[in-house]
């Protein structure tokens, strides 16, 4: 059997002296779109963060392709895994070309520059996203929906095979977070990409991943199917909140309190 | 407008600059006079002073507008320049010990004021930057509070140290801390290149890594930056520029604050294009207020810091109220 993708082996970090994840473990295949949700506070985003190597002085073990993180340079990783952060409405002073374009990156070398293939497949990527109108708009001038599914584009420009979102689909209008469920499932489906996607919306996560990771107080609550985190009383535990359940097919979907 | 060609014009505006300020004076004393009225003392006007004295200027003024820009941008913060952050003042310091017990070392050629002056600015980056490091949830409020706090203790020992100078050193250190280049001859000028230089090509080399750090430390290290290492080595660079520059010309204001902003409203925050553009503008704009200053009140010399502030303060403001979207940073 190959390596997993992701391989998280007992992973903690704290923060100032705060645990923020506590023996964290998860394997993801190559190729699976696994989802993280759990209650405010929970270490997801902590989580996605370390893996990205964003923070760096956790302990444990973290494999990418079965290389040890801390044997990884950062270009190196940088390669082969991208980062897409919250979309929490920073200003950029970048065109979304130029921006995405800063994806390229890890495939520079100090005394090279960017490439008409660079560019190429920036564009590629930007049309996958379906942003490339937006090419020479400033970041700035764009609405927040629009801003993210650039930010995915850039991640996209890294040419790597995993990537890992942060909840990008909060405080995004309907239509966006539609946008982005559909291009991360199609970027599954038809790319092949491993992705982790940390998740407030249940329902959006269960419908899209293979597998999903619930964690509580910077621990792993536990690691299922879909259909296995929908069980009754899982998501009770998990929240500490009341849940209804909606018939569906294949998967129920719930609604947060009792519906009278 | 298209970005080459806004730097083609900064590059013609330096150049024209270059050329005329060193004419510019008390008297109009023509440039070929350089070559052709060799020995007259006209000549020896225009080499020995105007000359250095202009080259100089742009020296200084390309230096802290670079070193300003690299501050803003690694700390994504508009106010972040020499000044805020306590690295002039840290500068000062070095430099003010280095008169005050009237050493006079140098170290292959260059004078021992430059590496005092570098070593201040370090110590001044390292302690504001240590600060922050400290606590973490590193907020630039915290920064600049750090840097003004740096700033404010390193003045208060420079006035100890003037205070109990003699006399002759006390003057010279209350002279270079006016902040000004007319000290300056050929001498300085090459002690200051090899401090100036070295910081120019980290930040050339860099170009790509501050765009990324401009998006915020998570995103640059997810594509890839060493965010650590990179910061420390453009701190180091920016602190060879300041302590090059404050070690003979002392502090001068405004420059490192305004010519990145302001280059910025010109070609965009795409650094590769920023770098040459905040290095052309700085320096010619230096240039130009050094000029203004020996020559508006002429036979007296105002400082240069001054005629920047007065300059700069209302150019300024007048960009920032055009300007829609802020100083896109």
């Amino acid at each position: 059997m190959s390596d997993p993708a992701i391989q998280i082996s007992k992973l903690s970090l704290s923060l100032s002296g705060k645990a923020i994840l506590r023996d964290v473990s998860l394997d993801v295949r190559a190729g699976e779109f696994v989802s993280i949700i759990g209650p405010n506070g929970a270490g997801k985003t902590s989580l996605v963060k370390c893996v990205s190597r964003i923070h760096q002085d956790w302990s444990g073990e973290v494999r990418i392709n079965g290389r040890d993180l801390r044997h990884c340079s950062q270009k190196e990783l940088a390669r082969q895994l991208s980062y897409v952060p919250q979309a929490e409405g920073r200003r950029l002073p970048f065109t979304a070309f130029e921006f995405v374009l800063m994806g390229r990156y890890p495939h520079l070398s100090p005394f090279s520059s960017v490439t008409a293939a660079d560019k190429e497949l920036v564009r590629e990527m930007m049309a996958l996203a379906g942003v490339e109108g937006f090419a020479d708009r400033s970041l700035e001038s764009l609405s927040g929906g629009e801003r993210q599914m650039v930010f995915i584009a850039a991640a996209l420009a890294q040419g790597g095979s995993m990537l890992l979102l942060d909840e990008p689909a909060s405080f995004l209008d309907y239509k966006h977070q539609m946008q982005v469920m559909e291009l991360t499932g199609k970027l599954h489906r038809d790319q092949g990409l491993t992705i982790v996607c940390v998740s407030h919306d249940v329902n959006a996560a269960c419908a899209q991943s293979d597998r999903v990771l619930a964690m509580k107080h910077g621990e792993v609550e536990f690691v299922g199917t879909p259909a296995e985190v929908l069980e009754e009383g899982r998501l009770e535990e998990l929240y500490e909140t009341t849940f209804d359940r909606i018939a569906g097919d294949p998967l129920p979907f719930i609604t947060p309190g009792r519906m009278k | 407008m298209n970005r080459g060609i806004v730097i083609s014009l900064l590059f013609g505006l330096a150049v024209v600059v270059l050329v005329v300020s060193p004419m510019v004076g008390m008297e109009f004393i023509p440039l070929t006079d350089l070559w052709g009225g060799a020995g007259s003392l006209d000549a020896g006007i225009l080499r020995d002073l105007r000359v250095p004295r202009v080259l100089t200027a742009f020296v200084v003024g390309s230096a802290l507008a670079l070193s300003g820009m690299a501050f803003q941008a690694v700390f994504r913060n508009p106010l972040a320049t020499p000044f805020t952050l306590g690295t002039a003042s840290g500068a000062s310091l070095g430099a003010a010990i280095y008169i005050r017990f009237g050493l006079s070392l140098s170290l292959f050629g260059v004078s021992g004021i430059s590496f005092a002056a570098f070593a201040g600015s370090l110590l001044s980056v390292a302690m504001v930057y240590g600060l922050t490091r400290v606590r973490s949830g590193f907020s630039t409020a915290t920064l600049l509070l750090a840097g003004v706090a740096v700033s404010f203790f390193f003045s208060s020992l420079i006035l100890f140290i003037h205070y109990i100078s003699g006399f002759a050193n006390s003057f010279r250190i209350m002279r270079w801390m006016m902040g000004s280049v007319d000290l300056a001859g050929y001498d300085s000028l090459f002690d200051m290149l090899p401090f100036v230089g070295a910081g120019a090509l980290v930040v050339v080399f860099k170009a790509n890594e501050l765009n990324l750090l401009m998006t915020g430390d998570d995103i640059a290290a997810s594509r890839g930056v060493n965010v650590n290492r990179t910061k420390k080595l453009l701190f180091v660079a920016a602190s060879l520029m300041v302590g090059g520059v404050v070690a003979f010309c002392g502090p001068i204001g405004f420059v490192g604050m305004m010519a990145p902003h302001i280059c910025r409203l010109m070609v965009g925050s795409e650094h590769r294009t920023l770098i040459p553009a905040t290095a052309l503008f700085g320096g010619a704009f230096l240039v130009i207020c050094d000029t203004l200053a020996r020559t508006v009140i002429a036979p007296v010399e105002m400082p240069v810091g001054v005629i920047t502030a007065l300059i700069g303060g209302p150019f300024f403001i007048v960009l920032l109220l055009r300007q829609k979207g802020g100083l896109g940073l």
